[in-house]
């Protein structure tokens, strides 16, 4: 069977999961079983045809696994942001087409030879910074939630942090195979230019106080040199690093110490300091208000969840319980009405993502490509285990989306992008390699 | 470079894993902790999509729900048709506070999760069929005529009254007052708030009945009797001298009344007219340990075993700077006061009916408990709660020699406002004094039946802030009560 062929089964498949998801979250919205969801899953099902079709012209020897992933995570993304919101649900099933046409857009432009990044990877190393500087530009920028993050022409929102994220993979793919002997060889001065772009890059992020986005911009870099180089220590000279500026910001922000406090003690059995309004309260009611809730929602869950639609995130009164709860917060929704059995599904989901994309990083031939790929698979594990591992206690809390399921356009087109920078990889590493 | 890939690869999945470990451990080994947690807003919310199990007295309806539907959702939100009669057993169930009472110790029976294998069946077929878990129906024991009738006796005095059945230990009235409506606990904290009684403060949510730790005054020397005639070196007639007070520690310990040494006296006579002399003078001669022992017998030191949560009944015993304190050795402790219920020694009102309740049944005190049985939503008695007994803290002829001075004590002592004609009751009075006139603790013990029978009734009331004695303050609302249940269409 051919590689698009079996993407197709696959996508049935992930066709039929869905429906049933997101019939069941229709139909315990409604509290009757009706039909009025059909058309919502099939206008989901067609956007996703489009994109099986353009991938069938433009890259059909492509990995036929990783459409279905991304398709089965978004239409679950889709279910319980429609859960949560029915409006935000529509307009996120928007910005999933919206996904899929800059996706096809993508395909199409480089389907002679995506290579000719490479000769640009300066522009793109650039460029990311000015993306990133965008929110702070006066009259463009929004500050959202003491993050600047934001971006606003006329009434759409935008994030270019998003897009900055994978104009630094091309750049380091580029720029690493470049100059990875000389690297490893220790060759000081080619570490000037990568220094200033990522430093810089970095230095944007933290002014902005976008911790999360650093943190993974950090480790993909750190995953990527290691990768072009093979020296351990430069990531063990990376972690130094990491530690001296996080202990620097550690003393810098308080919003960092919060953090911080927040994930080492949430509970706490006397009243603390409440940093919220500055009065005496027990932590789990001011400044880890967020991460209890959402924890509690993840526990309520246990084996088998309370199902689509039955779980709680609100109070009687109707008011929501866990803030964020469709973009950071969109995991602990999962894992309470999905529970264990489901939530891990989900996880195991992002696992054969990853594992995807990693193998076409192994196979692909040169390489700039090969660091592309693993820069990009490594980017979507990096990118779940800072927001899921941050709500499950795992690590500080920093507010990133989770990939093709949160809600929010700017995270889903650029997660597209990358998707379509993995098919288009994946296609020619099948078909340069011997028959 | 795929050496490098690989293990960039393995640390990519070993990530995600690390989520699916994460995941497993909130889901599983820490959720029960998580759920019990009193700011777990969720679960308790999650709860009110249960039907509820009914909360009865065996007549009437203590806790019923009301079915509000939203989103889609039917929500069961909890009514308490007799307001605060029984508020303090019945606690409640509301989404913004943390559940109290029954609702809160029974939540797993009334919420149908607490249940044998063929009913978790049951349960989790409902859910799957979309409709609401019903949860088990708790029938208890109180009387709530007696009920009411203590609640009015006591008036807007604050204290307690507790009567149960010596024989079977059912608790009938376990009443605490102020009281209040356990329906503003949701939207109109403030009012409860703003309660107001004869003391300060009111502290309405208190169930004085077993968390209310006050001294205990004469009614110990009960306790103390019963040590003494345990011991086997005194009998009911045994002689003493009353000089109107006693020497402990080197201080004059006066009698209640000084002016009228009664010279020589038996112990029956000193228990009738409740001198303290000569129990302090036994108190001495025991010293402290024996007679904690003996407490100990009739539940001291431990939490009374009762339906409500552990949190809301505490042990009586010595305390010492709020902690409950066993003394190690004889001379930590003042015996002769606390022979007669000074010192540190601190009681709750149910320890103390239970005292009673023993004499009564023959030195043998029953398990107390507030709840009859438990009825499954088909309508089946799902679980009866057992009569059993809890320890024998008397021997029967001692048992029956205190009751003896009690009763005499009743008819012609200390407590004669408590007699019931037709009925024996025997009782014991006690007057805390806190050294500020018109601020004792008042209390009065007893026990009731009819003649030649077993007694059918203890009782224990407690009274805080009055200038009177027992006798003249608690006795005439243990009588009330009493006679409510003794006689249960005498005053309707």
């Amino acid at each position: 069977m051919s590689a698009r062929n079996r993407e197709l089964l696959t996508l049935v498949l992930a066709a039929l999961v869905a429906s049933a998801a997101f019939a069941s979250a229709w139909i315990a919205d409604t509290a009757e079983v009706e039909q009025g969801w059909v058309p919502w899953a099939a206008l989901l099902a067609g956007v996703f045809v489009v994109a099986h079709l353009v991938a069938r012209v433009v890259v059909p020897d492509a990995d036929p696994t990783l459409l279905p992933l991304a398709a089965l995570l978004c239409a679950i993304g889709l279910t319980f942001v429609y859960r949560i919101d029915p409006d935000d649900g529509r307009r996120q099933l928007v910005w999933v087409a919206v996904g899929v046409l800059a996706f096809s857009l993508a395909l199409l432009w480089l389907r002679y030879d995506y290579r000719v990044l490479e000769r640009y990877k300066y522009l793109f190393g650039v460029s990311a910074i000015v993306l990133l500087m965008l929110p702070s530009v006066p009259g463009l920028g929004e500050r959202i939630n003491g993050v600047k993050l934001w971006v606003s022409i006329g009434p759409l929102q935008f994030q270019p942090g998003e897009i900055a994220k994978i104009f630094l993979v091309v750049f380091l793919a580029g720029y690493l195979r470049d100059k990875r002997e000389s690297l490893a060889s220790g060759r000081l001065k080619d570490v000037g230019p990568l220094v200033a772009i990522w430093g810089g890059a970095m230095l944007v992020l933290v002014q902005t106080s976008d911790l999360g986005s650093a943190l993974l911009n950090f480790g993909i870099f750190l995953a990527m040199v290691y990768a072009a180089t093979g020296r351990l220590s430069f990531v063990a000279a990376g972690v130094v690093l990491f530690a001296g500026g996080a202990a620097v910001l550690y003393n810098a922000l308080d919003r960092v110490q919060q953090r911080v406090t927040v994930w080492l003690e949430p509970w706490t059995d006397d009243k603390v300091y409440c940093t919220l309004n500055g009065a005496l309260e027990y932590r789990q009611n001011c400044d880890s208000y967020q991460l209890v809730k959402s924890l509690y929602s993840i526990a309520n869950g246990g084996y088998g969840g309370t199902g689509i639609g039955r779980g709680t995130f609100e109070t009687i009164d109707g008011t929501p319980l866990i803030p964020y709860l469709e973009t950071d917060f969109v995991y602990s929704a999962i894992a309470q009405e999905l529970g264990l059995v489901g939530s891990a599904a989900v996880l195991l989901l992002f696992l054969a993502l990853v594992a995807r994309a990693m193998r076409v990083a192994l196979i692909a031939h040169d390489g700039f490509s090969k660091l592309l790929a693993a820069g990009l698979a490594f980017g979507f594990a990096l990118q779940t285990f800072i927001i899921v591992g941050g709500v499950l206690r795992l690590v500080p809390l920093t507010g990133i989306t989770l990939p093709f399921v949160s809600y929010g356009g700017s995270s889903i087109v650029s997660n597209f992008l990358m998707l379509a920078l993995l098919m288009l990889v994946s296609n020619r590493a099948v078909q340069g390699a011997p028959r | 470079m795929n050496t490098q890939l690989q293990r960039v690869a393995w640390t990519a999945m070993a990530l995600i894993v690390a989520l699916v470990v994460a995941t497993t451990y909130w889901q599983t080994w820490a959720r029960p902790g998580l759920a019990a947690r009193q700011d777990n807003e969720i679960q308790r919310v999650a709860e009110f999509e249960v039907r509820r199990g009914l909360i009865l007295a065996p007549e009437r309806r203590l806790a019923r729900n009301e079915v509000v539907r939203r989103r889609g959702k039917s929500l069961y939100f909890r009514k308490y048709p007799q307001g605060k009669l029984a508020a303090h057993v019945v606690g409640y169930s509301t989404a913004s506070r943390a559940r109290a009472g029954l609702e809160q110790s029974l939540n797993g029976i009334l919420t149908g999760t607490e249940r044998d294998l063929a009913g978790l069946v049951e349960s989790q077929l409902d859910e799957l069929r979309g409709e609401p878990i019903v949860g088990d129906t708790v029938v208890t024991t109180l009387d709530l005529r007696a009920q009411q009738v203590a609640l009015e006796a006591l008036g807007r005095r604050c204290g307690s009254v507790v009567a149960l059945d010596p024989r079977s230990g059912k608790l009938l009235v376990m009443a605490s007052s102020p009281s209040y409506d356990p329906n503003l606990i949701e939207n109109n904290f403030g009012l409860i708030d703003r309660i107001t009684a004869d003391c300060r403060p009111a502290a309405p949510l208190l169930n004085r009945a077993s968390q209310g730790l006050y001294p205990p005054g004469s009614i110990f020397k009960v306790v103390t009797a019963a040590a003494a005639l345990e011991s086997n070196r005194w009998k009911p007639d045994s002689g003493f001298v009353d000089p109107g007070y006693c020497i402990a520690y080197g201080k004059r310990v006066n009698n209640f009344d000084t002016s009228r040494p009664f010279g020589a006296i038996d112990l029956a006579t000193a228990l009738q007219y409740s001198v303290n002399s000569v129990f302090c003078n036994i108190g001495k001669s025991l010293g402290a340990k024996r007679i904690l022992e003996q407490a100990r017998k009739f539940g001291f030191y431990d939490r009374p075993p009762l339906e409500t949560p552990e949190t809301e009944r505490y042990p009586s015993g010595l305390y010492d700077r709020g902690d409950l304190w066993f003394p190690e050795k004889d001379f930590q402790v003042d015996a002769g006061r606390m022979a007669f219920g000074q010192e540190r020694m601190l009681v709750t009102p149910l320890q103390m009916a239970m005292v009673a309740g023993g004499i009564g049944n023959g030195g043998i005190v029953m398990r107390p408990s507030v709840v009859d049985r438990f009825v499954s939503p088909k309508g089946t008695t799902a679980d009866r709660v057992e009569r059993v007994q809890l320890r024998r803290a008397v021997g029967p002829v001692n048992a029956r020699d205190i009751g003896a001075m009690m009763v005499r004590a009743v008819e012609a002592g200390t407590g004669t406002s408590a007699r019931i004609s037709g009925y024996r009751v025997g009782g014991k009075t006690g007057t805390a004094e806190t050294g500020v006139a018109g601020r004792n603790t008042t209390w009065f013990i007893a026990f009731a039946g009819r003649r030649g029978e077993r007694p059918e009734v203890a009782i224990a009331v407690v009274l805080e802030g009055q200038s009177s004695t027992g006798g003249s303050t608690a006795a005439p609302v243990a009588r009330t009560v009493m006679e409510a249940l003794l006689r249960p269409t005498a005053n309707p």
